[in-house]
């Protein structure tokens, strides 16, 4: 049932996307560019959205439980950090330069391959390296730490008497 | 403004807002495109099921879409160096910042996250200072 409810929640996305035109990362761009012939759809779709999103989450959340899952799963950090501010930039250059972000690039697959757009192929490929390189420097990361806590602990618990 | 296209922008918005209540509201999860991707690239834990098929659902919706619509929905016009160092910013920046312009943009201001505000304000700003530099000043 869960996975049903995926199926169902991803294909509205797809199409949602679709209709939107934001696969298409020139008219992205055309939102982008604010300095040139701005085109200000992506407004109207992220205005569109959050017309739904916005009342309807706060109401959903107030549930003590999602219908086919045992809780929600949401983020808990709080605060500002220089990781979630660096890793915004980073995505907004990445953003500005192709005019591609996740969604769409994923999406935007199907009419490369119908269409025979390899360039898509070249950016969405990229995309899921940069997601793998990322997620490798984390995991040593998280080892690097436990293993200099082992052994400070290690080190404490030999000092002791 | 030649390709305004406000009536289906706010449809298919009315759509991804949809889509993103119905997978909170069933499943208890935030649809954030660069997590969801994210957790099947580099699993942790058992749950790459759902995340594998919410991405067929992504790519079945723009098949139908693509075949009621026909035509060229999509237009790159960056060159391909320009593309695998763009992809590999957004790959790593989303996973970085923990979020996209779905996962943010969407979800986070509709709970009013104080984390994603600010994140879809620098993305959007860079962005924008980004293609500044790119079509007016080099």
């Amino acid at each position: 049932m869960k996975r049903l409810a995926a199926l169902l929640s991803g294909t509205l996305f797809g199409i949602g996307l679709s209709v939107s035109g934001m696969l298409n990362p020139a008219k992205v761009i055309g939102f982008l560019d604010v300095a040139g012939d701005w085109d200000p759809t992506l407004a109207f779709v992220m205005g569109g959205a959050l017309l739904v999103t916005g009342p309807i989450m706060p109401v959903i959340l107030r549930r003590s439980r999602p219908l086919l899952a045992a809780r929600f799963d949401l983020p808990t950090k709080k605060t500002l950090d220089a990781r979630l501010l660096g890793g915004a930039a980073l995505f907004g250059v990445g953003w500005g330069l192709s005019g591609f972000c996740p969604g769409p690039a994923v999406a935007a697959l199907v009419p490369a391959l119908m269409g025979g757009l390899p360039a898509v192929f070249v950016f969405t490929g990229s995309m899921v390296a940069g997601m793998f390189l990322y997620g490798r420097l984390a995991r040593n990361q998280t080892q690097d730490l436990s293993r200099r806590r082992a052994t400070s602990s290690q080190a404490a618990s030999e000092a002791r008497p | 403004m030649e390709d305004f296209t406000p009536v289906s922008g706010l449809i298919g918005g009315l759509m991804l807002g949809a889509a993103t209540v119905l997978l909170l509201w069933l499943n208890g999860r935030l649809a954030g495109i660069s997590g969801i991707v994210g957790g099947i690239v580099n699993p942790k834990g058992g749950d790459r099921g759902w995340r594998v098929v919410f991405v067929m659902g992504i790519l079945l919706g723009t098949f139908v879409s693509t075949l009621v619509a026909g035509g060229r929905l999509v237009q790159v016009q960056a060159s391909i160096p320009v593309l695998v160092a763009a992809g590999l910013l957004v790959g790593f920046g989303t996973r970085l910042g923990s979020g996209c312009t779905s996962g943010h943009g969407l979800c986070g201001l509709s709970r009013l996250s104080r984390r994603s505000v600010a994140a879809t304000m620098v993305f959007f700003a860079v962005a924008m200072a980004t293609v500044f530099l790119v079509r007016h000043v080099i």
